[in-house]
């Protein structure tokens, strides 16, 4: 050892480069998943800006705080939003990024400026979509259904080429997943002892890569359709709308699995860690993760009840889209199962789980009602289906993003966040979070249609409730926002595996060095390997 | 003379195109040969789109179809797949030189499949050329003549469904023919590494996995002419 004066700190991949370009340029996963993080971030809070608009609206029955155009064009930048720039790429971009490497072993992703190249196509459909928002928006609802996306005077081709953007940079990121996982592997690290939270990315980089290419096409299709009046789509001109519907939810519902399958491996992780204890039936929920991938491809027509397709067709899609509750069942019960008799920590991350369990099992219970043909013609096009999907976007995703920033954040910042705030803020998630959208199954279920801006004063109560709820739910947004930012500068600096958990990323010092690892692992046992890990007390940090 | 780089022994640390993340070279070939292929997957699912509107059009519209089809100069479409034919050749001979080393074959190879693809693109020009002048390019100019049978009677053909049938053959054929541009670009970059010498029978994966890239867009095309050019071509 040398005797220095002062001990170098090891530099980490925060510490090396301070300047712009070093953030900028860089081909770090960790990096990049910063900047996503930053700029993914700033989308949530514009697309909450939304979402509270459109409640305040509907605050009174009347249609007094917008004109009804404007009303839709705020529910579709919501919707255009939080779907494309927000729920899509918020785990696999973020949280993926910077943990796929990490928990394989491996140095970096399989193609590092590849996976910059993504977040700069992010941002390159993210400013040109702030530029058509600014510029007037769209009114079309996220799905711009034709012929009224190929008719209506606002600037859909813009927001339709930032969308194609965005489609691009997740088929990047989903890329560069699956080589990653397929041949960065570290050594003895086997599929069977591949941590759930890496199947997870691999199901969901395979609905990525499959999936996106098709809403970009037809995306490209409706642009034509608009520039040239090609009648691909519009029935003037001999085209079919129904193919566009087609097109469109053969990517869009397998995409509501980008948007729940990486929170569903977050939650594998954060149940073992805090139950201290191996997942209950590992293959199971490895392969349910594939089954829901492929699955999701085959029932997109149960958006299409109502289009008057054939009835033989709608049969086989709804039996279809009852079996992907069989994979997703397994998943929630083998994590149940995992819990009993493990040795329980309520931290925050914990909470959260908790929490996805609970409200996910809801939003995919009302799935199955949705999926029967009789009920899902009574509440077409209702809140009963707005309340279903938040429940499994909102509930599901950002419960089980949320989870996951709290327990990976000492990895990822080097610092811990204070522990108290935390839970007040998941309490507030939760409670926000039912409030606003319990309300919405029953106002969906008594008959309100979903985008509308006024409504008849009978409705009136609970959608009071609904926008108390939402109000609830911005302050526990925006807590962890507040002591995230707080921890960087005031948090207890964090050891390596403040939560004594299993996985390669806590071998790696917190913050990791910039390659990750000094030597590359050799890996010896099966993943969630806790009976060989000592349980030590996991109570409140002591400040040091 | 011989290349430079093409040392006998690439030695798995030494190698200068090793990058920092992969332990050896053998490593780094398989993972960008694999990116490469799931790359090709998305792109059929790109295409796949169009083909799949194509399909259920031709099929719900099929006599407007092969009226509109017979429109389409299928001698200069056959003499398009022959050109592609022959430069998926090229490229495999590209990639042969490259793996022996070959630097002056490979730039040879390279700038062939480079003058074969731009011969593609001046056909396809010609032909985009002659549908401006009958008017089958859809838009407010469009018109198209009710056909004949062999009795000399007319066929009854919405014009609107021929129109439809010219809106996907310009997607279709466009989205190709703009895949093309970007190969002949690529191949273009490669061939001024390759006159530099970058590359080495240690280290030619750019010139094969761009070379599955151009077989990808040749194997469209392969659908795309009989699919749009021979239908109902039974007389």
């Amino acid at each position: 050892m040398a005797s220095a004066a002062i001990p170098a700190k090891p530099t980490n991949y925060l510490t090396n480069g301070f300047t712009i370009k070093s953030w900028l340029l860089t081909t770090d996963h960790k990096r990049i998943a910063i900047l996503y993080l930053i700029s993914i971030t700033l989308f949530f809070f514009l697309g909450g800006f939304f979402a509270m608009l459109i409640r305040l609206e509907l605050l009174t029955p009347q249609g007094d705080l917008l004109p009804a155009d404007t009303y839709n064009k705020v529910f579709t930048m919501h919707g255009m939003i939080m779907v494309f720039f927000f729920l899509v790429p918020v785990v696999p971009a973020v949280l993926g990024n910077f943990l796929v490497p990490l928990m394989i072993g491996a140095k970096d992703l399989a193609f590092p400026r590849i996976n910059l190249l993504s977040w700069y196509l992010y941002i390159a459909g993210g400013l040109l979509f702030l530029h058509c928002m600014l510029n007037g928006g769209v009114d079309t609802g996220w799905t711009f259904y034709t012929p009224f996306s190929t008719l209506t005077n606002t600037n859909f081709i813009e927001a339709g080429l930032a969308i194609f953007l965005a489609g691009f940079s997740s088929i990047f990121t989903g890329l560069n997943f699956i080589v990653t996982i397929h041949r960065m592997r570290a050594p003895g690290l086997t599929w069977s002892r591949l941590p759930l939270f890496i199947w997870a990315h691999y199901a969901t980089s395979l609905v990525m890569i499959l999936g996106t290419p098709v809403i970009a096409i037809t995306i490209v299709l409706v642009a034509v359709e608009r520039l040239f009046h090609l009648g691909i789509f519009d029935p003037k001109l001999g085209g079919d709308p129904l193919l566009f519907q087609h097109l469109f939810w053969f990517y869009s519902h397998p995409a509501v699995y980008i948007m729940i399958l990486p929170s569903m491996g977050i939650m594998s992780e954060l149940i073992t860690a805090f139950s201290h204890k191996r997942i209950f039936g590992y293959k199971f929920v490895a392969l349910s993760s594939i089954a829901i991938a492929v699955f999701g491809f085959l029932v997109w027509a149960h958006h299409m009840f109502v289009t008057g397709m054939s009835l033989y067709a709608a049969m086989v899609f709804s039996f279809l889209s009852f079996l992907v509750g069989v994979p997703s069942a397994i998943k929630v019960f083998n994590w149940t199962a995992t819990l009993y008799r493990g040795s329980i920590t309520y931290a925050t991350p914990m909470l959260y789980a908790f929490g996805f369990i609970g409200l996910f099992t809801i939003g995919g219970l009302t799935g199955l009602f949705l999926a029967t043909l009789g009920i899902d013609v009574h509440v077409t096009d209702t809140y009963f289906v707005v309340a279903h999907f938040h429940y499994i976007m909102v509930g599901g995703q950002v419960m089980g993003f949320l989870g996951g920033m709290h327990f990976w954040w000492p990895k990822i910042s080097g610092r811990l966040y204070p522990e108290g705030w935390a839970k007040l803020s998941a309490l507030f998630v939760f409670v926000g979070f039912n409030l606003t959208f319990f309300p919405q199954f029953i106002l969906g279920y008594m008959g309100m249609p979903r985008r509308y801006w006024q409504y008849p004063p009978e409705f009136q109560v609970l959608n009071v409730l609904s926008t108390a709820g939402a109000s609830i739910l911005a302050v526990g947004y925006l807590l962890p926002m507040i002591y995230f930012a707080w921890s960087l500068r005031y948090g207890p600096i964090a050891e390596a595996n403040p939560w004594n958990a299993a996985g390669l990323e806590w071998k790696a010092a917190s913050p990791p060095p910039t390659f990750n690892f000094d030597e590359t692992p050799v890996v010896t046992w099966e993943a969630y390997n806790y009976d060989e890990i000592e349980p030590k007390e996991l109570e409140a940090p002591v400040e040091r | 003379l011989s290349d430079s780089h093409a040392t006998a022994v690439d030695t798995a640390e030494s190698h200068p195109q090793l990058r920092h993340h992969f332990a050896d070279m053998e490593q780094q070939k398989n993972t960008a040969s694999l990116g490469m292929w799931l790359f090709l997957v998305t792109e059929i699912m790109f295409f796949g789109g169009l083909f799949c509107a194509y399909l259920i059009y031709r099929l719900m519209y099929f006599p407007a179809f092969g009226a509109a089809s017979q429109t389409l100069d299928i001698k200069l479409g056959a003499f398009n797949t022959a050109v592609l034919l022959i430069s998926s050749v090229t490229v495999v001979l590209a990639v042969r030189a490259a793996q022996d080393g070959n630097r002056k074959q490979l730039v040879a190879y390279l700038v062939l499949t480079v003058l074969l693809g731009l011969t593609f693109l001046g056909v396809k020009a010609i032909e985009y050329k002659e549908k401006f002048e009958t008017h089958h390019v859809p838009g407010p100019t469009f018109h198209f003549d009710k056909p004949f049978d062999d009795n000399g009677k007319e066929i009854p053909v919405d014009p609107q469904h021929a129109q439809l049938f010219f809106s996907l053959y310009f997607a279709m054929t466009g989205m190709h023919a703009l895949h093309m541009v970007i190969g002949c670009g690529l191949f273009t970059v490669l061939t001024v590494l390759a006159w530099k010498g970058h590359y080495s029978p240690g280290y030619y994966t750019p010139i094969e996995n761009a070379g599955l890239y151009w077989h990808l867009v040749d194997i469209i095309w392969i659908y795309l002419f009989p699919l749009l050019y021979l239908i109902s071509r039974h007389s």
